[in-house]
């Protein structure tokens, strides 16, 4: 049997004021299963830039976090435009994001770098057209 | 862990169980059985909340009683600056705190005096080296509570300096003891007016090991009309020049005042226990701008928003800002040379990370209750009425888990029955 709990969340693209709201929701879940405040700190630090991520440059994806016993994993897809050079994008400072996000305070392109320092394991994906996925591990 | 006391009283025979409590209260600490509201002890932060949207006035603050002072030799009055805000054509403070002493009083500490020197020492604090920023005001005790049960990763931001409440009664009792060096620690009584549930609740429990030295704590509701009265026999001949505090420690009472006083733009204020919360989920992920300050008050408006209080918390405001036009911008300063804070000002230890919300002490045990609660979340309604008396569909979904696996019972949502009926005719009507 399959013992690991998932938690599902759509990241809505449309809607810039909302996001933020799974990483929220992740944090109350992880709280209630007896999640170290810590690990907490981190999988919600990670899953709100990828969020934020997700809206700027993909108009939204899917979100999931699943816990396991010795680890808590978080998958985020979208079918935005893609990531040309994942090595440059990872790179601190380096960003893509538009004015209008920048002056939200957005956009200072640490988000990947942030999600890389919080996690143990991150990988990702992409396809220019196609979109990206992102995959991140906290160890418990 | 010792059970935290709190200040909400219930009146049975008003509460009619209309949920809408329920529905407000930020922490989903209220339950409805049995027709009533119920709150869960471990839960409740004291934010007042469910008090300030009761449609029946079913919900009352306890607070302490001016008879209790009577035991006292010698009563100190500890009065919020939001008591200045509560009265029409108030001209001077002078006639509240003259009014103070008619009432029984020995002497007044005004609680605004003591801001002012925590506003500066704040300021030192902000430039010591070492202190984790944002610093997170210590003075509402709704927050620190909100923190330390639901934000444990911010404790640290917590700004150490004890809340004015606190340095007041601490140099009230010093003050005492110089003027009368006969009196003891026993003769002598704080008592905190206060517009504030949570400050009741504060000095019964202390704040982790560090005992309150107020004693008593009335509200402003139960002195307002005592006080008044004797406000009306005095005049400008026989008024006492008393205020000893100035535009500062006054505007502490008011969302913002306390940041303004740091002299530094890099503050957030935010009010309204919901706002707070908010912003402390964003402090938590880190999305911030690169502030030094800041400061949360649980009630709308700030302290003058307090349940406690008679005044509309924005005409209260507005009465502050005239008050407040007049008085030197503080009466209270650090010695030029002053570069460290006094110990007394610290307190070192917070309450300890309760996680209240923990499903089980076993992870593999709640990994499978969180299972079962997600489904048959997905098995509800989903339009979180209220009438099983758990505030929304998903905390019904966690308390049924929860109680099936306590006592072995099974709770039904009252509504599901009718919604299927409704559903499957709909269903019907579709072919």
């Amino acid at each position: 049997m399959n013992n690991n709990v998932v938690f599902n969340f759509n990241v809505d693209g449309e809607d810039f004021t909302s996001a933020g709201q799974a990483s929220v929701n992740v944090k109350k879940n992880l709280r209630q299963l007896g999640i170290s405040p810590e690990i907490i700190r981190r999988v919600s630090i990670a899953m709100y830039e990828g969020e934020i991520n997700m809206v700027i440059h993909a108009g939204g994806g899917e979100a999931t976090v699943t816990v396991e016993e010795n680890c808590i994993d978080i998958v985020l897809k979208d079918t935005g435009p893609g990531i040309k050079n994942i090595e440059q994008a990872m790179q601190e400072g380096f960003s893509t994001a538009p004015d209008n996000i920048r002056s939200l305070g957005f956009g200072a392109g640490m988000g990947l770098p942030n999600m890389k320092r919080y996690t143990d394991e991150m990988k990702i994906t992409s396809e220019v057209g196609v979109g990206t996925t992102v995959f991140m591990r906290i160890n418990l | 862990m010792k059970v935290y006391e709190h200040s909400v009283l219930l009146d049975e025979r008003k509460c009619t169980g209309c949920t809408t409590c329920l529905h407000h209260c930020p922490t989903e600490a209220i339950r409805i059985k049995n027709g009533h509201s119920v709150i869960d002890q471990k839960r409740c932060i004291d934010c007042g909340e469910c008090i300030r949207q009761c449609p029946h006035k079913a919900k009352k603050a306890v607070s302490g009683k001016l008879e209790d002072m009577q035991k006292f030799k010698y009563k100190i009055a500890l009065p919020a600056p939001t008591l200045y805000a509560q009265f029409e054509n108030l001209e001077d403070v002078d006639y509240v705190l003259n009014g103070l002493l008619k009432i029984g009083f020995d002497d007044v500490y005004e609680v605004s005096k003591a801001a002012e020197f925590v506003s500066a020492y704040t300021r030192l604090y902000l430039k010591t080296e070492g202190v984790k920023i944002p610093a997170i005001s210590s003075a509402c005790p709704v927050i620190i509570r909100l923190i330390g049960l639901r934000f444990p990763s911010l404790n640290d931001n917590i700004l150490k300096l004890l809340p004015p409440m606190e340095i007041a009664a601490a140099k009230a009792r010093k003050r005492a003891k110089e003027k009368h060096p006969e009196l003891t620690d026993e003769d002598i009584g704080v008592c905190f007016i206060s517009p504030c549930p949570a400050k009741v609740s504060y000095v019964k429990n202390g704040f982790s090991d560090y005992k309150s030295k107020v004693d008593v704590v009335v509200s402003i509701n139960d002195i307002y009309f005592l006080l008044i009265n004797e406000m009306k026999h005095l005049n400008n001949e026989n008024l006492d020049y008393m205020l000893e505090s100035g535009m500062i420690g006054v505007g502490w009472a008011s969302s913002g005042g306390e940041s303004t006083a740091i002299f530094n733009e890099n503050y957030l204020a935010a009010d309204g226990i919901e706002n707070c919360i908010r912003v402390l989920d964003q402090i938590e992920n880190g999305n911030i701008p690169p502030l030094e300050f800041v400061e949360l008050n649980a009630c709308p408006g700030g302290c003058v928003g307090g349940v406690m209080a008679m005044q509309n918390p924005f005409i209260a405001k507005a009465r502050l800002q005239s008050l407040r036009r007049y008085l030197p911008v503080s009466q209270n300063f650090l010695n030029k040379n002053e570069q460290y804070i006094p110990e007394t000002y610290f307190f070192n230890n917070l309450p300890e990370y309760d996680p209240i919300s923990r499903l089980s002490n076993n992870m593999a045990e709640s990994m499978r209750m969180m299972r079962d609660i997600q489904k048959l979340r997905d098995s509800l309604p989903g339009i979180d009425c209220g009438a099983c008396g758990a505030p929304n569909c998903r905390a019904f979904a966690e308390d049924a888990v929860k109680e099936k696996s306590k006592s072995g019972k099974t709770l039904r949502c009252p509504l599901l029955d009718i919604y299927l009926k409704d559903e499957n005719k709909n269903c019907e009507s579709q072919k």
